[in-house]
């Protein structure tokens, strides 16, 4: 698989989807290739699911062109299936039969061959460390047991695409950072990893890049630091603690400060054209004021995040009021 | 539009063979069969005392174990055509509402299958169950009879007694199609089972009592009725709303079958009847084209709701 254009395992284009006159998803791209984890965020209702449930032919979309694995979900569902592993938002065992089972049975569904199926179940389980229960019943597994016996179940699939919607939703911390370590596993395996998720300090921990949906549309996408140069404007972050008469006056005068914004009483943040640490202290310092903390701000997404969207509110009461 | 690719039937089997051995281990099946067991035993055995007595005289001992009634039990017949639905229920009004509420449809169609097979999966394995517990049934009154009576019963007998089980697993396919029907369109079990279960006591108890008045509604009692009994079109039409019923169609299959004296289910003229032996016995061909109209009734039904639950369960959405 050297050829580039190969490795581009999910193609969408102007991807559509309507319910009555609602779009609920409304015409969005996606390239995504193998051995790369992406990542959908954005609000409930802004299409995340019902573009995985597109992509994996469980929804008829209303228009564009999608293919997975170099099939079209449309009209080769089962093709599509064959490669795709799924881990719902909300995934259910049969209690009454042992995570084993359990993955029998989908391992038959799947059309793995007979003699396959053991070994590749005792694999997967084994992946995610759930071997010891093996045949103990799914009834008594906690939440985060389901979740990994639901991901066992990509593992099994050898899916050349896992989707995960929500995958770390209502997980222990501890439970969470094994969990996304088990999804780092996945990329080593060169599989596709889509990921939706509302945890954005995990998205960024684990995403190569993340796609941020609003209203049916991809509003950015990008690797997480061209996500902040997008909505923050780039430019060197800088939090500060400090009391002192007239500060952002203060912070003005120095070369390079590009922004100052006051969050509370003695709290500031600033977009700077580079490291201005040094210059800061020594400013606030000679200004008579005392300096408390000085910081500088990775850009996070869930900053992204928040920046995006509030900017979004503030169009829409613009909108509003004309 | 291209036609969708791959087979109907991918993973059919899979899903068969899940549901079947589900059903079989299920305490639910396990209960309903006991219920079933004791009920239809206690019937025969009332039968049998009274048959012990008529044995040299009866060409037709083992359907009497069927269709005798003995004060104050039911025949077994009755019992079975009031407890089949019960167990068709029971087996089917959880199918495909219990995925949604397990949380395991969306994995379960995220594998490479079609949402046919999973319906037709369950459907048949339902069936199948059905037809296990009914043949055993079956196995367990012939032995009985033999062992009791002494009597070995004739070919033309287990040929009827086949054709009962034929005719009971069609009825209990219509229950069990009703059930998955109510399992798919609603999402809580609880509300399913009381839907199927009240379509199951309206068919079998309100619905002769409710033809009678709407035939009474439509054709009020003349005087003349009083004198000559009801006219041809009121019995005509009150059988026509009664046959709309399963247990009705049930009922009058089980009739011509069990019963070889039967010569007719509707009205007969006088002049129809000239130069019949009554009482006696019609073969076994005749018989059973006597009954055809009913069993193709209860067979087409089948097929009527499954498509209904097919085609709702095909334009459900997936995320619950």
């Amino acid at each position: 698989m050297a050829d580039p254009a190969n490795d581009i395992i999910i193609a969408a284009s102007g991807l559509k989807k309507l319910y009555g006159r609602v779009p609920a998803v409304d015409g969005i791209d996606l390239a995504i290739k193998r051995g790369e984890i992406f990542g959908l965020l954005g609000p409930n209702g802004a299409g995340k699911t019902t573009t995985i449930l597109m992509l994996l032919g469980l929804t008829e979309a209303s228009g564009g062109t999608v293919t997975v694995a170099g099939f079209n979900p449309m009209r080769e569902p089962l093709e599509v299936k064959r490669h795709v592993g799924y881990l719902p938002d909300s995934v259910g065992f049969y209690d009454n039969l042992t995570a084993r089972q359990n993955l029998r049975y989908t391992a038959k569904l799947a059309g793995i061959g007979r003699d396959a199926i053991e070994s590749r179940i005792s694999d997967g389980l084994a992946r995610v460390r759930l071997r010891d229960v093996a045949d103990n019943k799914v009834g008594t597994f906690s939440h985060g047991m389901r979740r990994r016996l639901g991901l066992a179940e990509v593992i099994m699939k050898r899916a050349e695409v896992a989707i995960l919607d929500e995958p770390t939703s209502g997980l222990d911390p501890q439970a969470t950072f094994e969990f996304l370590d088990m999804i780092r596993g996945l990329k080593a395996d060169r599989v596709a990893v889509l990921l939706s998720s509302h945890l954005l300090d995990q998205v960024q921990a684990v995403c190569d890049r993340v796609a941020l949906f609003n209203r049916g549309k991809i509003a950015i996408e990008g690797t997480v630091e061209k996500l902040s140069q997008q909505v923050l404007g780039g430019g060197y972050g800088v939090d500060i603690e400090a009391v002192g008469s007239d500060l952002p006056r203060v912070f003005a005068g120095i070369d390079g400060v590009l922004r100052v914004t006051q969050s509370d009483d003695g709290h500031y943040r600033l977009v700077a054209a580079r490291d201005i640490r040094a210059e800061l202290g020594a400013a606030i310092v000679a200004s008579g004021g005392a300096l408390m903390r000085l910081d500088h701000v990775e850009p996070s997404l869930d900053t992204v995040y928040r920046h995006y969207f509030e900017g979004q509110h503030h169009t829409e009461g613009q909108h509003g009021a004309a | 539009m291209a036609r969708r690719s791959g087979s109907v039937w991918t993973g059919c089997g899979t899903v068969f063979m899940k549901e079947f051995a589900d059903h079989l281990g299920s305490g639910r099946m396990r209960v309903l069969e006991w219920l079933v067991l004791l009920t239809g035993i206690g019937a025969v055995y009332t039968a049998i005392q009274d048959l012990k007595n008529t044995t040299s005289q009866d060409p037709f001992l083992f359907l009497r174990l069927f269709t005798n009634a003995h004060d104050p039990l039911p025949s077994f017949m009755a019992v079975l055509g009031f407890l089949i639905p019960l167990v068709a229920i029971g087996l089917g009004f959880d199918s495909v509402n219990g995925e949604f509420n397990r949380r395991t449809m969306s994995r379960i169609l995220a594998q490479p299958v079609y949402r046919d097979a999973l319906l037709l999966g369950k459907f048949f394995a339902g069936l199948a169950t059905l037809g296990v517990a009914l043949v055993t049934l079956w196995l367990l009154i012939i032995g009985l009879g033999l062992i009791t009576l002494g009597v070995p019963p004739s070919s033309e007998e287990v040929i009827r007694g086949i054709a009962f089980l034929v005719v009971s697993l069609a009825y209990g396919g219509l229950w069990l199609a009703v059930a998955m029907l109510c399992s798919v369109i609603f999402r809580a079990a609880a509300t399913s089972a009381l839907v199927a279960l009240g379509l199951w006591l309206l068919m079998s108890v309100l619905w002769p009592l409710l033809s009678q008045f709407i035939t009474s509604a439509i054709f009020p009692t003349t005087e003349l009725n009083l004198i000559m009994g009801p006219s041809y079109t009121q019995i005509m039409l009150q059988q026509t709303l009664a046959r709309l019923s399963p247990n009705t169609l049930y009922a009058e299959s089980l009739l011509g079958i069990m019963h070889p004296s039967t010569r007719a289910l509707g009205p007969v003229f006088m002049d129809q009847l000239q130069g019949a032996v009554m009482g006696n016995p019609l073969p076994l061909g005749q018989s059973l084209l006597l009954v055809w109209p009913q069993v193709t009734s209860l067979i087409a039904g089948v097929i009527v709701l499954f498509v209904g639950a097919y085609v709702v369960f095909q334009r459900q959405e997936v995320r619950a």
